[in-house]
């Protein structure tokens, strides 16, 4: 019982980092019906910006997780304006050949900026260095930091969606983009906005996935950004509780497969999981079904 | 004799039932239409009987011979092989093709030759790409499409393409045809000429045909028996004339509390 | 007519014959070494994966993104056989294996994911070609774990010379039969297929099936000639590659996949010169050349003496200055023509 509870735990701070790569997913999926595959590298480069901020620049955590998710952001967006948008009208299967070259630059320029050896996160003291028993789980501070940093993003992003005109724009876009451009809505601004705001949430992530497992790579983001989509597929693509839900749930299985025993299957788990539920419900948990006109 | 019998044909998707309870008997060798309004469900009694949707409630019976066939519930593509081909209302064709590939792909089901003649070209092969090739041009000879072949479908200017998918439809060697719509977007004198077309056809594959039509001189001059739908049900039937005349059919077309407007 | 088809028939095969004596005297005369033979057979095995991955992908318009694991199929298969059968006929045999084993499990993946679309496939297959390699990774016993395995060379460039044409050979014939008519079709419109009487998840399946018999083939090819195998080298990247192969060339062109097989083969062994930017080039022209030409190189047509007359024209119309206006005019035309994709 003890061990299943440390197990939540655990999963509940990877969920956290698989649920902010899969918003970014799921946002951009909805919008432009692109699997980004360069948003797995957009969330290690932020874990990138975050170590420099800290060790290089002596700066705080905070400091450095609100850098990171700005560099992000303007990686983002200059990501869609320059590879993505002059395909707005291609095939589906050439903006995403696009993508994968995308994905391919950022982790081989990293390579070349970073060499490609592991590089540690320095240990940070003080309260974040401090755990406490709860019984015989323990919780260390890392974990609740984690926590807390999503949902405040997660709240924000809520917030965003639902009560701002941009927001609006977003999920009018996403529902139809023609119909939109006709009610004024600039399509490419919204697009925009929507990258932004992924890779702001995958900046966030890639700096939480430093401080708590204490190494980078530069092909670290390869297999969580696969399970991030996975997740967001899980929960649903195009809607954000769906990737939340997914996240949380893939962070959940993996820990516990892993905890248990099958480490060396966890992965070959989420997949199974991912290819289980496609078959079953292909729109995912929370997706509707949506019928082709005959 | 009964060919096609519909019974108590229902289709519900969530709370929206699109057709209720229809009925309906086709006779061998009989042309006819489907009309109602729009959204009256016409559309969904083709998909229906042709398997894009499974029923929620009813039977649909084909007769072969002395045999009944169920076709509720079997693959699109089933029903094919038993007989009924149709055409599409926002045509469906294979439009990077030619015009040849478009009727000779149709043709797949009474293709003589296996897989491993395919692999290997074998004589088979051979012999049955000749006959495809030259049954296809017959086909196509009798909609003018002949010197066409080569072309591809989505080039065809738009009353063409909608011949090629009568020609596709028939390469099926049909029993019952169902057309949907066959002159939307034609001007009066191709819907003329489809009208010649489809008595044509009748006569020559020996056809039994179901049609959707919004223009009401095409169907009152070529069908012999109308149904006619509206909010899913069956509102009247019978010859042209006693559904012109019907005053359901006339309320259901001109709306109610015209008075009123 | 048909001697026509025969003629063809015949110029084919005294081109491929010549291509033939022409690497052979060049390999024999070592104008082709070592490291350059190591390069054509790349490009043989590309050709035959990304041949096999159009007929999914380009032909019958289903987006694999795992045909890497069924290449690690056959690629074990085959050395499996061959550790114990060192020899010519444990090769063969272990090639035969290799792609009955990677179409059964072509077909045993394919026939529950096919009902997928779209993304949704691609993300499936991915997946399946995922749980695939983490499966090799774990049979320490059988598979040596992530060490992998290491064999001896068992082939030279002619066995693959061979294999790559008949695969070519086939996959042409395949899709010239009703059967391949049938997979084209559905890739056109699935809905007027299934109304025509085609069984598309029967067909959807073989051509996954036939897809995964070939791939198993370039694994088999593989190992036996580079003796070295590892789950590693049949990753998410591997997949990728071949689709690239694909795209570039042109999904739904078979002689598209063949060049341009050969053309990224080259390609990347020239960038090996700056190995330090060897990848980054790589991706920028991946980049570049889909933001210009996002259709592949020949879009769905295939490679013909007359479409390379068309290139003569325009290529020569760009590089001369001087010329008439009404010559102008044709090519312009010409040049419309060469791109149906972009002009959709």
């Amino acid at each position: 019982m003890d061990q299943l509870l440390q197990q939540i735990i655990n999963g509940i701070s990877l969920g956290s980092i698989y649920a902010l790569i899969a918003l970014g997913y799921t946002m951009v999926y909805g919008i432009i019906k692109l699997i980004n595959f360069a948003h797995c590298d957009v969330y290690m480069i932020g874990a990138y910006i975050g170590f420099v901020c800290i060790t290089s620049l002596k700066l705080g955590l905070i400091p450095a997780l609100l850098i990171a998710m700005a560099i992000c952001t303007i990686l983002g967006v200059l990501i869609e304006r320059i590879a993505y948008r002059p395909l707005r009208n291609a095939t589906r299967i050439a903006v995403l050949i696009t993508a994968i070259g995308v994905s391919l630059l950022l982790e081989n320029g990293m390579i070349l900026i970073a060499s490609p050896q592991v590089r540690v996160y320095p240990q940070i003291d003080g309260l974040l260095a401090k755990s406490f028993d709860i019984g015989r789980i323990t919780i260390n501070m890392k974990q609740v930091l984690i926590l807390a940093t999503t949902i405040i993003l997660m709240i924000l992003l809520q917030f965003i969606v639902k009560r701002t005109r941009i927001g609006k724009a977003m999920r009018a876009v996403s529902l139809d983009t023609e119909a939109a451009q006709l009610m004024g809505i600039n399509v490419d601004t919204t697009i925009s906005f929507t990258f932004a705001i992924g890779s702001a949430l995958a900046g966030a992530a890639g700096v939480l996935v430093g401080v708590y497992y204490n190494s980078i790579n530069p092909l670290m983001g390869l297999l969580p950004g696969l399970k991030a989509f996975v997740a967001a597929v899980f929960g649903g693509i195009g809607i954000i509780p769906g990737a939340m839900l997914g996240g949380y749930f893939i962070g959940m299985v993996e820990t516990m497969v892993a905890g248990y025993g099958g480490s060396m299957f966890r992965d070959a788990v989420v997949f199974a999981i991912l290819i289980f539920i496609l078959i079953v419900k292909p729109t995912g948990l929370l997706g509707k079904n949506v019928r082709e006109k005959v | 004799m009964t060919l096609l019998k519909i019974n108590k044909l229902t289709k519900s998707f969530g709370g929206l039932t699109a057709v209720a309870n229809v009925n309906m008997e086709i006779n061998k060798g009989e042309l006819v239409g489907l009309i109602g309004p729009n959204g009256a469900g016409k559309t969904t009694v083709f998909n229906l009987l042709t398997g894009v949707y499974r029923p929620t409630h009813g039977t649909i019976t084909l007769a072969d011979g002395s045999q009944e066939i169920a076709l509720e519930g079997l693959k699109p593509h089933k029903i094919c092989s038993k007989g009924l081909a149709r055409t599409f209302q926002n045509i469906r064709l294979f439009k990077e093709l030619t015009v040849l590939d478009n009727v000779r792909i149709a043709m797949h089901k009474n293709v003589a030759y296996g897989l491993l003649s395919g692999f290997l070209h074998l004589p088979s092969f051979k012999r049955e790409e000749d006959r495809l090739v030259e049954e296809s041009l017959r086909l196509l000879e009798i909609f003018d499409l002949a010197d066409k072949k080569d072309e591809l479908a989505k080039n065809l200017p738009y009353g063409e393409q909608r011949h090629l998918e009568i020609a596709r439809a028939l390469a099926t060697k049909p029993k019952l045809l169902l057309l949907d719509e066959p002159a939307a977007g034609m001007n009066p004198a191709e819907t003329m000429r489809l009208s010649e077309i489809i008595k044509r056809i009748r006569e020559k594959f020996d056809l039994t045909i179901l049609l959707i039509e919004h223009d009401m001189s095409l169907v009152m001059k070529i069908c012999e028996r109308i149904y006619v739908l509206d909010f899913g049900m069956v509102i009247a039937k019978g010859t042209p004339e006693e559904v012109k005349t019907n005053e359901q059919v006339i309320k259901a077309y001109l709306g109610e509390g015209v008075e009123d407007a | 007519m048909k001697k026509i088809l025969k003629a063809k028939g015949f110029k084919m095969l005294t081109a491929l014959v010549l291509t033939y004596i022409i690497i052979q005297v060049l390999v024999s005369t070592n104008i082709i070494n070592d490291y350059m033979q190591a390069t054509l057979v790349t490009i043989f095995i590309n050709i035959i994966l990304a041949v096999s991955l159009n007929l999914i992908t380009g032909f019958t318009g289903q987006f694999s993104l795992g045909h890497a694991g069924f290449m690690s199929i056959g690629a074990y298969t085959c050395a499996l056989i061959t550790a114990r059968i060192p020899t010519t006929w444990g090769f063969i045999l272990g090639v035969l294996a290799a792609a009955i084993v990677a179409s059964i499990a072509g077909y045993l993946v394919g026939l529950p994911t096919l009902r997928l679309r779209g993304d949704y496939l691609a993300i499936a297959t991915l997946g399946m070609s995922e749980i695939i390699r983490i499966i090799f990774i774990n049979m320490d016993d059988i598979t040596n774990g992530a060490a992998g395995l290491l064999t001896k060379r068992f082939v030279n460039w002619t066995w693959l010379f061979i294999f790559t044409v008949i695969t070519v050979y086939f996959i042409s014939n395949f899709l010239k039969s009703t059967h391949g008519r049938a997979c084209i079709s559905i890739r056109e419109d699935e809905t007027a297929s299934e109304a025509v009487g085609i069984n598309t998840t029967k067909y959807k399946v073989m051509a996954f099936t036939i897809g995964s018999f070939f791939a198993g083939i370039a694994g088999a090819l593989y190992a036996s000639y580079f003796y070295v195998i590892k789950p590693d080298i049949f990753n998410f990247n591997k997949s990728v590659n071949i689709l690239v192969i694909v795209v570039f060339g042109g999904l739904g062109s078979l002689s598209g996949s063949v060049v341009s097989a050969i053309v990224l083969a080259l390609v990347s062994s020239f960038l090996q010169a700056f190995s330090d930017v060897q990848m980054i080039l790589y991706s920028l022209l991946l980049i570049i050349i889909m933001i210009f030409k996002p259709g592949g190189l020949l879009g769905s047509r295939e490679l013909s003496i007359a479409m390379l007359g068309d290139w003569r024209a325009f290529i020569g119309e760009k590089f001369k200055a001087l010329r008439s206006r009404k010559e102008k005019k044709t090519t312009a035309k010409e040049d419309l023509d060469n791109d149906p994709v972009e002009n959709k």
